[in-house]
């Protein structure tokens, strides 16, 4: 009871860090896997690209500790080179769309006079399939990496507009808002401070959809040959080329799988716990 | 069975019950000890505040508690057979069969998408056999028992078309039909108007006496429980501090804490012939004993008034036509008077409070605050009236940002105001938690860590930050539980004398009004029908609606039981007019200095 009262806010916050075993465990992967990405040219084993056409479709051994596809190419080297490209693409895509869904959620939701234009054209994005609308993106402005994160950004913004605007009509009727509107506090200051701050919580759970989805939609977009430049691998289209050989050599699907499945769950785990972290209401006294 | 003994042997009676939830470090007993009895044609009532642990006892005895998390020890006897030991298909037969039972809020409890005699219907096919047939006939029949007017045809309606009253009505009415041996009745008269609460009351009495059923009545309030139980248990954390006789309960309570909840309960009439508001009494916890609180200071004649309302108007458009919330309301308000907005939900006293803070805006009149005339102000005319004028809201829970700290919440207008930096504000909020009355030490928690009382306190030390000049209170103590409630409106009188506020106090508690205004207005279908001095309203009311209103508020004093006799009421009357409606111009009749009446449409010269 006394350590609680003495201890600073910092060090209360570590320990509701800890104390949430998931979180930990979110972290731990999400770690691992971008340290791997991260020092991939000291880590990889192999080069990325190294053909060897005697050693293809080799099954996982102490050479190639996750085999090798049908080039001979060493399928562990890939896999961590080609986080780097995922991952940057999932989490550009990710801070892209959430930027512009919230600016427009909020906006739709707040303003009542705003609502009608920005939901119809929010209506009008998502009346397209996500894929059909990221290619037409990238066509118009050229394929490129920084062309498909800014694309698929673009395509998944509504998907958390939608449901940033629902939660500020729910937020803008409350009494607080109301109070906070009654004592004179400037607009901007309500927005940023009353609503924002209370929309955490869907804002993460849905971030943590999109990075997964955008993960997927990579993928698609290499496999129809609009993605990033094929002789970067990326989880996505590993998976796709390695679809082919799926019977006889599952190696080459499962391992990019693993990878994309882990992520995911990482960003999930870590997604939920700082949910609950932001909320004082679940803050457990100590 | 032979009939005088059922007569004699307690419908329900309950036992050594002990109900305990699973928390994290343990089952912890949340009800002790409890025993209890209700025989038939009896009306025993619980009362406590809440947490006190009343509902749970009703609960425990339906066996309604989730079983994983809850678990019930002692023994709760139906007719003889122990529920506890039961299974849940005999269970399933005790509810809605034996036991009938009605909830606080009608409003949820009936689904939409079907007509009313389908869902009176579907309770009798369940549980009594009838074909659709026989049963459509049985739910008119019951309708009828629990006079609602024209049953035949409203059978066929949704529930939209009914208002709360009726809708509780048709609730007991699915209660008895199965012809229940008891009734368990869970605060069903809170959501309700007085005017309202009042004929539903009489409706059970009247229905219980036919019935020969027994009666478990949940409550709060003193009042309703003078009004209808014949034997009173009184719970207080969990525990029974004290049952007996109404009358006796009443007259000579025993516990302590009996005796500060009488206490703290505002009655009507009580003020005798002072002008100005009197603090509640203060109750001594440790003995129960309590000191009348002393009067408060009349406003000074003469001086200007801080808020003066001309004509005020304000409707909203809907397909149909224009709701008329607000129509042509006058009043005028000086530095340190109550005047208090009073009437049933729906009369539009909340919406003249927002409209006058601008939070809608009026179709129609003039505000003016502190010699500026904000119905059409501009955005830097409103930021200033923002500063002199504040609003209390009444759900303390809602109306604190859960993840701000409280400190930084009362922090926030000023610093938006620029009336302090950020080095002295930490000063001011711990000042103004002491005016509150709360410590200054716990300007860092977050709101969830405070009771209701407490988090009301926090939302007038944060209307007080920008020191306003007038308030507006809408309901502020109406959520709060009876001693809180005295408490918390002491403090509103005291930082009114202390600082000359002028409040504006929306309220539908008659109890409450009348000890805390200088004047008092009564509002009915957005209209103000009466206003004046409140010494005025309440000794000599000559509104009819106001004299309706005055004579429903429940009476704290047993040796009422069953006096009272309301006429069943119209159905609610909405202010929703076709477009193109021209309201009847209203002339009013001074009475006496100050105390005008609106006159009845006809009588006009």
């Amino acid at each position: 009871m006394m350590a609680a009262s003495l201890s600073l806010p910092f060090t209360r916050g570590l320990r509701r860090l800890f104390g949430n075993r998931a979180i930990l465990f979110g972290a731990i992967i999400l770690a691992v896997v971008l340290l791997a990405a991260l020092l991939a040219p000291w880590i990889a084993p192999y080069a990325p690209n190294k053909l060897s056409i005697a050693n293809k479709l080799k099954p996982p051994s102490f050479a190639h500790v996750f085999g090798t596809d049908e080039f001979g190419r060493d399928i562990f080297s890939r896999a961590i080179f080609a986080g780097r490209i995922s991952l940057l693409v999932s989490l550009g895509v990710v801070c892209i769309s959430t930027v512009i869904g919230v600016l427009l959620g909020v906006t739709a939701g707040f303003f009542r006079r705003l609502d009608a234009p920005i939901s119809r054209l929010l209506d009008a994005m998502m009346s397209f399939p996500d894929i059909l609308l990221a290619i037409a993106l990238v066509a118009a402005l050229g394929p490129s990496l920084s062309t498909v994160i800014l694309a698929l950004g673009i395509t998944y913004a509504p998907r958390l507009a939608r449901i940033v605007r629902g939660s500020t009509l729910v937020l803008r009727e409350l009494p607080y808002i109301e109070a906070a509107v009654a004592m004179g506090l400037p607009t901007w200051q309500i927005l940023t401070r009353h609503i924002l701050l209370n929309l955490a919580s869907p804002i993460l759970v849905q971030a943590s959809f999109v990075f997964a989805s955008a993960m997927l939609a990579e993928a698609s977009l290499s496999f129809l040959g609009v993605g990033v430049s094929t002789d970067m691998p990326t989880w996505g289209t590993m998976l796709a080329s390695g679809r082919e050989y799926m019977n006889n050599a599952p190696w080459l699907m499962v391992f990019p799988g693993l990878a994309i499945v882990f992520s995911v769950l990482a960003l999930q785990l870590l997604g939920d716990g700082l949910r609950d972290l932001v909320d004082p209401r679940l803050a457990k006294e100590t | 069975m032979i009939a005088t003994d059922a007569a004699t042997r307690p419908v329900l009676s309950v036992e050594k019950l002990t109900t305990s939830f699973k928390m994290a470090e343990g089952w912890r007993a949340v009800i002790r000890d409890i025993d209890l009895t209700v025989n038939a044609g009896e009306t025993v009532a619980i009362v406590g505040e809440s947490g006190s642990g009343k509902s749970v006892t009703a609960l425990s005895a339906m066996r309604l508690l989730p079983p994983g998390q809850a678990r019930c020890e002692g023994r709760i006897l139906l007719e003889g057979r122990d529920l506890l030991q039961a299974s849940d298909a005999e269970m399933r037969t005790v509810r809605g069969g034996v036991i009938g039972m009605i909830f606080q809020e009608p409003m949820t409890s009936l689904n939409p998408v079907f007509t009313i005699g389908n869902q009176v219907a579907e309770a009798l096919v369940l549980h009594r056999d009838l074909s659709w047939k026989a049963a459509e006939a049985e739910a008119l029949r019951l309708m009828e028992r629990v006079r609602i007017p024209a049953a035949k045809s409203r059978l066929n309606e949704y529930p939209h078309k009914f208002s709360g009253g009726m809708r509780q009505r048709v609730m007991i009415a699915m209660a008895l039909a199965c012809r229940p041996k008891l009734l368990i009745a869970d605060e069903p008269t809170t959501a309700l108007d007085v005017t309202v609460q009042a004929e539903i009351l009489h409706l059970l009495r009247e229905l219980q006496r036919e019935e020969n059923m027994g009666v478990l009545f949940i409550t709060h309030d003193m009042g309703v429980v003078a009004e209808v139980a014949d034997r009173t248990v009184v719970m207080f954390r969990g525990d029974v501090v004290e049952t007996g006789p109404t009358p006796e309960i009443f007259a000579a309570p025993k516990a302590i804490y009996t005796k500060s909840l009488l206490a703290s309960i505002p009655r009507l009439g009580t003020m005798g012939d002072t002008a100005a508001p009197r603090r509640f009494p203060e109750v001594d916890p440790t003995t129960g004993e309590a000191v009348e609180g002393r009067a408060m200071q009349p406003v000074p004649a003469g001086s200007a008034p801080i808020l003066t309302v001309e004509n005020l108007s304000v409707r909203f458009a809907l397909p149909q036509g224009q709701i008329h919330a607000v129509e042509d309301v006058s009043f005028d308000l000086r530095p340190g008077e109550t005047l208090s907005l009073v009437g049933e939900s729906g009369c539009g006293k909340s919406t003249t409070g927002r409209a006058i803070l601008r939070l809608v805006n009026p179709s129609a009149g003039s505000v003016v605050i502190d010699g500026q005339d904000v119905a059409k102000a501009g955005s830097h005319a409103m930021r200033a009236m923002r500063r002199t004028s504040q609003m209390i809201f009444q759900d303390p829970f809602a109306s604190l940002n859960p993840r701000i700290t409280i400190g930084a919440a009362i922090a926030e207008p000023m610093l938006a105001h620029g009336l302090v930096g950020r080095g002295q504000a930490k000063d001011r909020v711990a000042h103004l938690l002491e005016q509150v009355g709360l410590s200054s030490a716990i300007a860092g928690r977050y709101p969830h860590e405070f009771s209701g009382g407490q988090r009301q306190r926090i939302s007038i030390a944060r209307a007080l930050a920008l020191e306003p000049k007038f308030i507006v209170a809408d309901e502020a103590v109406s959520a709060l539980d009876v001693s809180v409630k005295a408490q918390v409106s002491n403090l509103l009188l005291d930082l009114q004398e202390k600082h000359r506020l002028a409040y504006l106090f929306i309220s539908h508690d008659m109890a409450v009004v009348e000890r805390v205004s200088h004047r008092v207005a009564v509002m009915f279908l957005g209209e103000i029908v009466e206003i004046g001095p409140r010494g005025a309203i309440f000794d000599n009311p000559q509104h009819p609606y106001t004299r309706r209103l005055i004579s429903a508020v429940p009476v704290p004093d047993p040796a009422r039981l069953g006096q009272s006799n309301p006429p069943l009421g119209e159905e609610i009357r909405s202010p929703l007019r076709p477009h193109g409606y021209v309201p009847p111009k209203r002339s009013y009749r001074e009475i006496s200095p100050g105390h005008f009446v609106q006159e009845a449409i006809g009588t006009q010269a």
